[in-house]
């Protein structure tokens, strides 16, 4: 155009428009590119991921019992902003049989931030947990007549028997702890507390499957997101199988009850856990649903204990029982041998008396058979101060020969958990308390008759002897049948040819000792009573065994707290125990009746 | 025909096209049909382009002195409509500007620009026009004025009504001092700086850091254009020592007794304006007598800011601006759309989602988006790289229309094609600006994207009508 003055100012607007594009494009690469917040929000905004839970693994005993399932339970659950101005309060209390006082009070403790820190209007609240088929099958037909409520399944833990709740363990709610431990949980859920529950926590748990839904604007579910591409289906635990004989394990707790005690049974060949009860014990349903927190706080305050596993925790002084683990020690490092006399005064001896009668001097089998404490005295000794050689050395060689058996340790390679490691004091032990040259074989004489600082847990007391009945081996006690321990065997460092007299030794005690009043017919059986002096008390019964002698199939120990003499309780015990595992029943009625119904302990409440 | 510019209309069905399939992106749900299916807002919008179509065939068909002899008319038949909008008119979300027809509404405002645009361009290309000065803006100010007033006070839609603003852009062209941009400039800078920093006290004495801060920024300024004026060279270490020398008094006094900052610095300020006049009357610099004007009505328009934004503001409004300049973080509320819109843009990323994947726009976080926050399904499915396309698409766009603008042959093509350029530029500007979180939330649509005949048609009338008049270029005379 003529004259066009301006002409140049079509560049300062072109300019103007190029500088808004350029300005507008930093700002998109500024929040599509370099921020990266948004990303997430953008998740949080639309997706919602609804866990899928597994089914827990179900546990069976070794001859395919079922001992642990899960039973079904619902939840119901509300999502707070779907409830619209017209939902039917009273309507949804009558279907679920609660008061509407009920109603509101749980409403307001689900609004409350202090009680419910992850609440929110958006997402599903747990109304009521932990409900039976039965008592939501009202709400559940009329589901569509109030919005915002779900039913979701769980499962719970549900059990056959009464029986084993130790070994078993439970299942609860996990807590921050594992939360943190452990990306798997989340809050609400569900993992095992103790027992086997616990020490196979990762397999019996399977595997959480998610679903990945789409939320709307206004919470609605709008369907799977990407057709279901990010979703998870759930895997169900894997099934465990234990070593248990759950026949043999109620026995077990039949004959503890009214009783302070534990019962161990192992086969010897495999080192699997036959029976492991420990008394008092609960019934395992009272720790399942709603119940499980007052039940659980009631057994912890319970003056006798019934948490603890006596069985694995439990430490006594192994008394007379250890005079076998004594016998091989000595024979192995020759301070005795099978035709070794030793001199008896019976209760007149020193510096240990003997409690039994008997002829003198005494050989090993007779030793056994009699429970000889002058005997193990002299050997002992013999093994410590043998050719003037120095005590701190034999007694660490006596200490590691005796710890082979599994002794004053912990089995680490086992899933059996919550144990304790029992004591064989050391050779330092001895030199703190007397003084490096303070001490000698008489300082420490109690030793040679399982008494004094030595302690034991049943567990190790059984792993005895299915050790002496393996003739120098045994493999670690576990409870998992699916996993061979073969290969987690441990030799003592005793020669074969030494057992057979101990051997001999603890059959004698079934026939002529102080195990002679519980022979089991057909059967023969070796074992060794024991009495453990206890400064709270009465002694403690104590009984370890193995049978048959020529091929043992079962080795057991049994400790009756405050019982008396191990013969009088604890030997009875371990006799029916095998007879039931050998023969599949017990065919002395009346003394199963006797031991089961005899209450030492009035305390021991039955769960 | 042949004179038809084919690039324009290849923009022109560009953008359509890849805005319908936005929209059905946008209103695109689970449940979804077709595309045509028009149940659906894409379905009815392809009936709206269709309709755009032939507009724009007939447009191209009528005889290209139509438009300049009918501008007239055409204006005072708008100008009643618009008037007559809100008795007709059924409320929409608080806005009267909607007519029904039968089944469809259409919004008189977005046909008004075009009208508008031929009305000043028919006025501003009359053989004694000639821009010169202030005075002969008063008619044009007043076309576009008067419809600009009737739809933001009558039918309350301030978007449309401040589309108007982009006829500055023309008259600038046409020869409008750009005092008058600059004043916009210095207006909009003044207004962030006063409201934004006002909520900040100073730390010593009475006063906030908005009002001191606007001082200074002004002091700045007047010294700038004294020192550029004024011939000798020791003014400038003189005025800054002065005012120092003030400031720190006013600290000393404030020991004993609190001293009003704000007050003061409006002092300085006009005593820099008094001390330009003396220089410009002194030195016959007459220009700095601007200066100091410019000084003294800036003072009044930081107060006038303040009772405007706190008075006379409605509530929303004001929430808006609060929320844009970050002064208020109200996610649930006023901030709710912008900050959903920036989720949507930004979980894009660099490639974005994917066509129909969007997962914010899909399940309706962001509220309109379909319509004036279409952008955000362009950013959340198509990614950077979509919208920088289409950022793109729309910028070569304008510029195409500036140059159609630069090669008319008479001055009423040429403003028409300026107008017609400024009001496509404004309406990305703004629109895209306010889904990206850069300005305050005004509801105008997208140009071709978003959903809606109204704006379709009218934007297809503007476009259209030019497209006539660069296809007669040739035949008229210079």
């Amino acid at each position: 155009m003529i004259n066009d003055l301006y002409y140049k100012r079509r560049y300062t607007i072109s300019g103007i428009a190029i500088g808004v594009v350029l300005v507008y494009i930093f700002r998109l690469f500024y929040l599509q590119v370099i921020d990266q917040s948004t990303k997430d929000q953008a998740e949080t905004n639309a997706l919602v991921k609804q866990t899928i839970y597994p089914a827990r693994g179900l546990i069976y005993d070794r001859n395919g019992e079922l001992l642990v399932f899960n039973q079904p339970i619902y939840e119901v659950t509300i999502t707070m902003r779907d409830m619209g101005a017209d939902w039917d309060t009273t309507g949804f209390c009558r279907c679920l049989g609660i008061r509407r006082a009920e109603f509101d009070e749980r409403v307001a403790e689900i609004k409350d931030r202090r009680k419910n820190r992850g609440y929110s209007r958006y997402t599903p609240q747990v109304f009521i947990g932990q409900l039976k088929k039965e008592d939501v099958a009202t709400l559940q037909e009329s589901l569509f007549l109030y919005p915002g409520v779900q039913i979701q399944k769980r499962t719970l833990r549900d059990y056959t028997y009464n029986a084993a709740a130790h070994v078993l363990g439970s299942v609860g709610e996990v807590n921050q702890n594992d939360i943190d431990n452990d990306a798997y949980y989340s809050r609400g859920d569900y993992s095992g507390r103790d027992g086997l529950e616990r020490t196979y926590e990762k397999e019996l748990r399977g595997e959480k499957g998610v679903k990945v839904l789409m939320r709307d604007s206004r919470g609605r579910m709008q369907g799977s997101y990407q057709d279901g591409e990010m979703d998870r289906t759930a895997v169900a635990g894997t099934d465990l199988t234990t070593t248990l004989d759950i026949k043999l394990q109620m026995l077990a707790e039949e004959l503890l009850a009214g009783k302070v005690g534990s019962a161990v049974a192992i086969e010897p060949k495999t080192g699997e856990v036959l029976a492991l009860a420990s008394s008092p014990a609960w019934n395992p349903k009272v720790l399942i649903g709603n119940e499980r927190s007052n039940n659980y706080n009631q057994l912890l305050n319970d003056p006798t204990k019934p948490l603890m596993n006596r069985a694995t925790q439990a430490t006594y002084p192994p008394g007379s029982t250890f005079k076998t683990i004594q016998a091989l020690v000595c024979l192995q490092e020759g301070a005795i041998t099978p035709k070794t006399l030793y001199a008896c005064s019976g209760p007149s001896s020193t510096p240990i008396k003997c409690t039994h009668h008997h002829g003198s001097p005494v050989a090993l089998d007779k030793a056994i058979e009699q429970s000889c404490n002058p005997y193990f005295w002299c050997a002992f000794r013999d093994m410590i101060q043998k050719g003037g050689m120095e005590i701190h050395m034999r007694y660490e060689q006596w200490r590691s020969e005796v710890m082979a058996f599994g002794m004053g340790q912990r089995f680490s390679d086992t899933d059996l958990s919550e144990q304790s490691s029992g004591n064989i004091p050391s050779a330092r032990f001895f030199d703190k308390h007397y003084g490096e040259t303070g001490w000698k074989a008489i300082t420490i004489r109690s030793l040679s008759i399982g008494q004094g600082e030595i302690l034991a847990t049943p567990l190790q007391l059984a792993n005895q002897a299915a050790a002496i009945a393996n003739e120098g081996y045994f493999i670690t006690p576990h409870l998992n049948k699916n996993d061979s321990m073969l290969s987690h065997i441990h030799y003592l460092n005793i020669d074969k040819e030494h057992f057979a007299v101990v051997k001999d030794g603890m059959h004698r005690v079934m026939i002529y000792g102080t195990g002679r009043y519980y022979p089991i017919e057909g059967i023969e059986i070796a074992g060794k009573t024991g009495t453990a002096q206890n400064p709270h008390g009465k002694d403690h019964a104590i009984f370890i065994g193995f049978a048959p002698v020529d091929d043992p199939q079962i080795a057991v120990a049994v400790v009756v707290e405050n019982a008396g003499f191990g013969a009088t309780w604890a030997c009875p015990i371990a006799s029916m125990l095998i007879e039931q595992y050998l023969t599949g029943e017990v065919k002395r009625k009346d003394l199963r009746k006797r031991i089961g119904s005899a209450v030492l302990n009035e305390r021991v409440k039955k769960w | 025909m042949q004179n038809v510019d084919w690039p324009t209309i290849g923009f022109f069905i560009a953008l359509v096209f890849f805005g319908w399939l936005n929209i059905y992106g946008a209103s695109y749900n689970f449940d979804q049909t077709s595309i045509v299916d028009f149940s659906n807002r894409a379905g009815k919008q392809f009936v709206w382009i269709l309709g755009s179509i032939a507009m724009g065939g007939t447009l191209l068909l009528i005889d290209y002195k139509t438009y300049d002899l009918l501008a007239y008319v055409a204006y005072i038949l708008m100008l009643l409509l618009l008037i007559a909008t809100p008795f007709l008119a059924h409320d929409i979300k608080g806005s009267l500007s909607w007519i029904s027809l039968g089944p469809v509404s259409l919004q008189p405002a977005e046909f008004a620009k075009c009208i508008v645009a031929l009305a000043v361009a028919k006025y501003m290309s009359r053989y004694d026009y000639k821009l010169r000065g202030w005075r002969d803006l008063i008619v044009p100010f007043a076309l576009i004025g008067v419809p600009a007033l009737v739809i933001m006070i009558l039918q309350k839609e301030t978007g449309s009504a401040l589309v108007f603003a982009a006829f500055l852009l023309v008259f600038y062209r046409q020869g409008m001092t750009p005092h008058i941009l600059w004043s916009c400039v210095a207006a909009v800078t003044l207004f962030i700086l006063s409201i934004r920093l006002s909520t900040i006290p100073l730390p010593i004495g009475s006063g906030d850091v908005g009002m001191v801060s606007c001082m200074i920024l002004l002091m700045a300024i007047e010294i700038f254009f004294i020192c550029k004026e004024h011939p000798k060279r020791w003014q400038l270490p003189i005025m800054l020592a002065v005012i120092a020398a003030t400031y720190g008094i006013g600290a000393l006094i404030n020991i004993w007794w609190v001293v009003p900052f704000n007050w003061m610095s409006v002092g300085i300020v006009v005593a820099l304006s008094i001390y330009a006049m003396i220089i410009s009357l002194y030195y016959r610099r007459y220009s700095l007598i601007w200066i100091a004007v410019f000084g003294l009505v800036c003072i009044g328009y930081t107060q006038v800011c303040g009772f405007v934004f706190n008075n006379v503001l409605k509530p929303h409004q004001r929430t808006r601006i609060e929320v844009l300049l970050g002064m208020k973080e109200d996610l649930a509320g006023a901030g709710y759309n912008v900050n959903q819109a920036r989720i949507a843009i930004g979980s894009g990323r660099f490639f974005g989602k994917g066509y129909l994947k969007g997962t914010q726009t899909k399940l309706q976080f962001v509220p309109e988006q379909d319509t004036d926050f279409i952008f955000c399904t362009v950013g959340e499915e198509w990614g950077f790289f979509g919208s920088l396309i289409v950022l793109l698409v729309y910028l070569f766009f304008i510029l195409h229309l500036i140059s159609i603008a630069e090669r008319q042959r008479t001055i009423f093509n040429q403003i028409y094609a300026y107008a017609v350029a400024s009001i496509f530029l404004f309406h990305l500007m703004i629109n895209v600006g306010m889904v990206l979180g850069v300005l305050p939330v005004i509801g105008i649509p997208l140009p071709f994207f978003s959903y809606g005949g109204s704006s379709l048609w009218g934007f297809t009338m503007l476009l259209f009508i030019l497209l006539r008049l660069d296809a007669a270029r040739m035949d008229q005379l210079r």
